[in-house]
């Protein structure tokens, strides 16, 4: 078990393009960190620097109080699966499980109780003898955890484990992971771009963008108080809606301005907090399940509510997506299925004014 | 159509139509369609191997005017014959030595390869692949001019560096290595380029899996490389054998068997015995001596890659 510490890292690649933009990043030990962003923003590069695949430009990593710049991967006390598993196609599981143990010179009956108890852990108990290729894809991500739980390692590395999964086996393998987690209690660093993954394993979420952290948290804190619209928009499914607006009033009532002559009270509780701002043009944001139809907001305290008529109705069994345009600005609202709505006709839209944030359109940052 | 890949289209038609409609189906099937399009090549085979190896065999049982059959005499023969029994010895060295040379300088070429960029890779590709697509019969003369006892190049270069010249054809040990050297600088390419392609096969991260279990090169090398290699080193050390074992040009040009049949292997002392000598039935007993040799080593190899294809199904 280790904490891990990323210093200032930056990765740059020939032609001056910078991967990662010197991050800095404290891992406490037994944590679940994932990082979490689009293609490009520069995470799997982080792990691969961590896992010391990747060579760093500057900056320190440190796993378990010591330096590992220069330390080869096989001595930085860690272990990784990868994407697309990398199973030894010619070595049976048990011998894909045992091989880091054999390398390391470890005794034959230490390999086979670690191997069986790992089996165990991961019920693949009667896939040993196999070979890669008869194993399916959920059977394949099992065994290259196994391989990676059977080092006992100090830091657990995974690199998009479950892209190749069929979406049922993804949901199933996320459990399993979680589940292997809170049994062997590593230190683990996870890589994905799919941020319900991140939302549902970490402890923290680490969001990138463009080779920078834009922002650290527990899930909830991301989701509720994400301190940029980067963050706000990415975190949430569907993404929060972003509407052009402007503040107005004074001190004591400020009231936002939205397109189409929509005027929304804000709650006196933010009316310190955004006071500053009055006269300027926002972001007004709100997430489509705090955009709903009246009744569902009957109990809230601070609710506005505004007509439209939304252009496509999305049922989705659990619940209706509504979308419409504002001024070219897509938004998307979540009704309860029980609530028929058609296409052209117009529907009061209640807006929970106390999970609204506003973003300064200059900075990008959350108000 | 059937599920078993037979077009079913008689079925409906009247019972006088029967004959008919059973020669329909059969022209139909899959497997004598399958048949007739592989025919050519049937042909091709049947007329340029399979025939002459049938008469190669009967050939060798004639007598020397070729009016008598003698049956196993022409191997009787040959098997109490001094220089043919050497010609076996050395067939064996030149072979055996020149492929094991071949397949570990292809190999090493093909991780200097692969260690380059992409981006230099195709000049050095190109320029290493040269030996190879050049006749052997010229590029053999070549080597035989760099050989010559008076105006040896390597011997000139050999004298720069305070080193005696060396009678690269003149002695028999030096005429075997220099053959055996020609060989390799001629087959070493296609080892590379079959390595190369079994190399770009492994997946870069099948090599980082290792790195982080702990493994140093060698390892990596031991464990990854070579196993996912297997077959692919397999099937080139058969074609190679097989096309060494029958290599003719090479000796021919460079040593015409010499000194004293110390160089004959078994292509050029059959073409010795059959076209020079005039013994047709008796050369066609020397060539077809190779052939429970290579039948060994080719059931042995075929064996070893049929059984892990098997494995890693």
């Amino acid at each position: 078990m280790a904490q891990v510490h990323l210093r200032k890292i930056v990765k740059e690649y020939e032609g001056g393009v910078q991967a990662v933009k010197g991050i800095d990043l404290d891992i406490a030990d037994h944590e679940f960190v994932v990082l979490v962003g689009p293609s490009g923003c520069g995470k799997s590069t982080t792990l691969r620097m961590i896992a010391g695949l990747e060579e760093i430009s500057s900056g320190e990593i440190d796993i378990g109080g010591s330096i590992v710049n220069d330390v080869p991967p096989r001595d930085r006390d860690i272990a990784m699966v990868f994407q697309n598993y990398a199973l030894y196609p010619h070595m049976t599981v048990y011998d894909n499980m045992a091989f880091g143990l054999m390398l390391r010179k470890f005794d034959k009956t230490e390999i086979k109780r670690r191997v069986e108890n790992a089996a165990k852990i991961l019920d693949i108990g009667m896939l040993l003898d196999r070979k890669p290729k008869a194993l399916s894809g959920g059977q394949r991500q099992r065994v290259a955890m196994g391989r990676a739980i059977v080092r006992d390692p100090a830091v657990f590395l995974f690199d998009e484990p479950l892209s190749n999964l069929d979406a049922k086996l993804r949901v199933q393998m996320r459990t399993e992971i979680k589940k292997v987690h809170q049994t062997v209690k590593t230190t683990t660093i996870y890589v994905t771009h799919d941020q319900i993954e991140a939302m549902t394993l970490a402890d923290r979420v680490v969001v990138m963008n463009h080779g920078n952290i834009e922002q650290v948290g527990p899930p909830q804190e991301l989701y509720h108080h994400p301190r940029t619209r980067f963050v706000a928009g990415f975190i949430g499914s569907p993404s929060m809606n972003f509407m052009p607006a402007k503040l107005e009033g004074n001190g004591a009532a400020l009231t936002l301005h939205l397109p189409d002559g929509i005027r929304l009270p804000i709650p006196a509780a933010r009316t310190a907090r955004y006071a500053p701002h009055a006269g300027k043009d926002v972001l007004f944001g709100i997430r489509p399940e705090h955009l709903t139809e009246t009744r569902q907001t009957e109990h809230r305290a601070n609710v506005a509510v505004f007509e439209a008529a939304p252009e496509v109705v999305e049922p989705m069994g659990m619940e209706t997506l509504l979308h419409f345009w504002m001024q070219g600005h897509e938004i998307c609202a979540r009704f309860d299925p029980a609530v028929e709505v058609s296409p052209g006709q117009r529907v009061p839209m209640a807006v929970d004014m106390d999970q609204m944030h506003l973003i300064d359109p200059q900075t990008d940052l959350v108000l | 159509m059937a599920a078993d890949g037979t077009l079913v289209v008689a079925e409906a038609r009247p019972a006088g139509h029967g004959r008919a409609s059973t020669l329909q189906r059969f022209a139909r099937r899959r497997s004598t369609i399958a048949f007739l399009m592989t025919l050519p090549l049937i042909a091709i085979i049947g007329g340029l191997v399979a025939y002459p190896a049938a008469y190669a065999m009967y050939l060798s049982t004639l007598n020397r005017r070729m009016t008598a059959n003698i049956g196993l005499g022409n191997f009787e023969i040959l098997l109490e014959n001094d220089t043919f029994r050497a010609v076996i010895w050395q067939s064996c060295i030149f072979a055996i030595g020149a492929v094991v040379a071949k397949a570990l300088i292809g190999f090493w070429l093909a991780h200097m390869l692969h260690a380059i960029p992409a981006k230099g890779q195709r000049k050095w590709r190109g320029m290493l692949l040269v030996p190879w697509v050049i006749p052997p019969a010229l590029s053999t003369l070549g080597w035989w001019w760099m050989f010559d006892p008076s105006y040896s190049s390597i011997n000139w270069i050999l004298n720069i560096f305070a080193v005696p010249s060396v009678p690269w054809l003149g002695e028999p040990w030096w005429a075997r290595i220099s053959v055996i050297m020609v060989n390799v600088w001629y087959g070493s390419p296609f080892f590379m380029i079959m390595y190369l392609a079994a190399l770009k096969s492994v997946p870069d991260q099948l090599y980082e899996a290792a790195a982080i279990d702990g493994a140093t090169g060698w390892q990596g090398l031991r464990y990854v490389t070579l196993p996912m290699m297997q077959n692919i080193i397999s099937i080139t050390v058969l074609f190679s054998l097989i096309v060494t074992f029958a290599n003719y040009d090479i000796v021919r040009v460079l040593t015409n068997g010499g000194p004293r049949d110390m160089t004959q292997v078994f292509a050029s002392y059959a073409f010795q015995v059959g076209i020079l000598s005039g013994n047709l039935p008796r050369g066609a007993a020397v060539s077809l001596f190779m052939f429970p040799v290579l039948a060994i080593f080719a059931y042995f190899i075929l064996r070893g890659i049929n059984r892990r294809n098997k494995e890693q199904m």
